[in-house]
């Protein structure tokens, strides 16, 4: 039950980072990712702070909100200082962060949070911290619960508005010129990718997810013409992290998402290396004309 | 030479745009009839393809107005189009050419709608306008430049708008192919629409355009082609007139002058 509850939060993951990851490489963005997944730690620590579980919903719109700033801070250096876009990212996520782990060593002591938390998750200890309504009853393990909604909130946004995020990813000037804001998008899928980060770090860490949102897009990027297969692609890929990832932590006893984010690069690895090879293979048939 | 018109489809009056406070369009002021094929030359950097963003909403406008069809873009954004210059994306895009000429559609059909059969009618059609309906399902990234302007291209007849601004569609298309599109424009002219080109050979403009607008930084002509369209307003497009205007707003980004000089 366990092994199966472990998997299914590791696979809501995988789903969760699939879908945003392929927006976020086609964007050219992949490594703003990178930067909120950093930048929403001091947000962590406030929510925790507060007294507010970690559970609460405040948290998730509290990350969504960091997200969106950790994006405006990047846009503001990049348009108004002629920042590089890299550099920007570098200035803004580190500053971000660098609050977050003075934030969390000054407040060590009397919380039950710490760096290798954050950083690390433990997707082991998923199944043991239930959420218990206030009758008493047991409704599940809380990161499972939290990622199922986190999910559901992707769907909603995504499916409705497929349409503008492909064309907004595609051709932002021409989707302006059509009046569909290229920024409204942008924030969204942003704030998007802060409350999916959030909601990931206890079980894979705010390292991990980084992995789970490049890596398995990467990987299905290399094999698809078509954004909607690979966006399915990058889900399975994924989904194949979480299950062999699992198998292989169990059998080697080490970290689980560790071993999940591992699979999912050596997958990237054997495709990348296949599309290789297929185009080394010699051409057997003449080009066939064409006007 | 700047000749105004009654009723226009296109008016811009007193634009100034400036990158980082340097101008590199200045006081224009211009008007375009309804069913003309309009082309805007100048050498590189002369500020055509930002006259066209400008008209688009694409980029701050530092003084001055654009009306299309009397009006702000805002209210007849349906009835406008856009070609963008084809360098604007990236070809390698998860996408065939049929999901890009859709788009093309997406402002008809509106927020959270899905697109129609009728779309895809439209999208098709407007392959077959372009000679590219064998494409349609190609990634886009396996076609050639040309192939891929055509794309662009067809994109922007499934507006079905009643005025298309082209940055260059006819960079890296074959001479058959460029031939079959103009006469496209003139078919969609002769109904009334109007059509602004942004285009190079200046070997083409007569039979190609009836309006012609000469841009340098400054506007230094616009009008019927047979008029307009001379030696010495050409010498002073792409003649040495170039150097001395960048130098004009190397000062004015210093701040030495005015931000408008009566000429
Ligand atoms: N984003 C930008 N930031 C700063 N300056 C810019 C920017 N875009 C264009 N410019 C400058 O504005 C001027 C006009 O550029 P524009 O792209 O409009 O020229 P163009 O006439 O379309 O040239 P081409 O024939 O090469 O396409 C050029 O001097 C260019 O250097
Ligand atoms: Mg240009």
């Amino acid at each position: 039950m366990n092994d199966l509850i472990i998997i299914v939060t590791g696979s809501l993951v995988a789903i969760c980072c699939g879908i945003l990851g392929c927006f976020l490489i086609l964007r050219k963005m992949a490594m703003v990712s990178d930067a909120i997944s950093h930048a929403v730690l001091p947000g962590i620590v406030i929510a925790f702070m507060l007294g507010s579980d970690l559970d609460s919903i405040w948290m998730l719109v509290g990350a969504g909100l960091v997200g969106v700033f950790t994006t405006f801070l990047i846009e503001f250096f990049h348009r108004q200082g002629k920042l590089q876009t890299d550099a920007s990212i570098g200035v803004t996520f580190t500053w971000l962060f660098a609050i977050g782990v003075i934030m969390v060593s000054y407040y060590a002591g009397d919380a039950h949070i710490d760096q290798d938390c954050v950083l690390y998750g433990e997707i082991a200890y998923v199944p043991i911290d239930p959420i218990i309504t206030d009758s008493g009853s047991v409704l599940g393990p809380k990161a499972l619960i939290v990622l199922s909604i986190v999910l559901l909130v992707i769907l909603a946004v995504i499916l409705p508005f497929y349409k503008e995020f492909f064309l907004t990813s595609f051709d932002p000037a021409y989707a302006a010129a059509i009046g569909i804001s290229a920024t409204i998008w942008h924030y969204l899928l942003m704030s998007l990718v802060s409350i999916t980060t959030v909601a990931s770090f206890e079980s894979v860490g705010a390292i991990l997810v980084v992995a789970f949102l490049i890596v398995p897009p990467a990987t299905a990027y290399l094999i698809t013409t078509r954004l909607h297969h690979m966006i399915g692609l990058s889900c399975v890929f994924g989904i194949l992290a979480a299950i062999l990832g699992y198998y292989i932590a169990y059998w080697i006893d080490g970290s689980i998402a560790g071993a999940m984010a591992t699979v999912a690069g050596l997958n990237f690895g054997f495709v990348f290396g296949w599309t290789q090879i297929k185009k080394a293979r010699p051409v057997t048939s003449p080009p066939i004309s064409q006007d | 030479m700047i000749e105004q018109v009654q009723n226009p489809a296109l008016e811009i009056h007193d634009l100034t745009v400036s990158y980082d406070k340097k101008p590199v369009l200045w006081g224009i002021d211009l008007s375009v009839p309804k069913g003309a094929i309009a082309g805007i030359v100048g050498p590189n950097g002369a500020g055509k393809s930002t006259l066209i963003k400008s008209v688009m909403g694409l980029v701050p406008l530092s003084s001055g107005y654009v009306k299309i069809f009397d009006e702000e873009l805002n209210t007849v954004r349906k009835r406008v189009s856009y070609v963008p210059q084809r360098e604007s994306v990236d070809w390698d895009f998860p996408a065939s050419v049929l999901d890009v000429v859709m788009m093309g559609r997406y402002s008809k059909v509106g927020l959270m709608r899905r697109l129609r059969k009728a779309d895809l009618e439209a999208a098709r059609y407007a392959l077959q306008q372009v000679g590219m309906e064998k494409f349609e399902k190609r990634q886009i990234s396996q076609l050639s430049g040309g192939q891929q302007q055509r794309v662009f291209l067809a994109r922007a007849l499934t507006q079905q708008a009643d005025i298309y601004f082209m940055d260059e569609p006819f960079a890296g298309v074959d001479a058959a192919t460029e031939k079959a599109i103009i006469q496209l424009l003139k078919e969609m002219a002769s109904q009334g629409k109007t059509v602004i080109v942004v285009h190079h050979d200046l070997q083409s403009v007569a039979t190609y355009f009836d309006w012609i607008i000469m841009l340098n930084l400054r506007l230094v002509a616009s009008g019927p082609t047979e008029k307009a369209f001379s030696q010495e307003l050409l010498e002073e497009t792409y003649g040495g007139k170039l150097t001395l205007l960048t130098e004009v707003g190397e000062l004015m980004k210093k701040g030495q002058y005015p931000t408008r000089e009566k000429q």
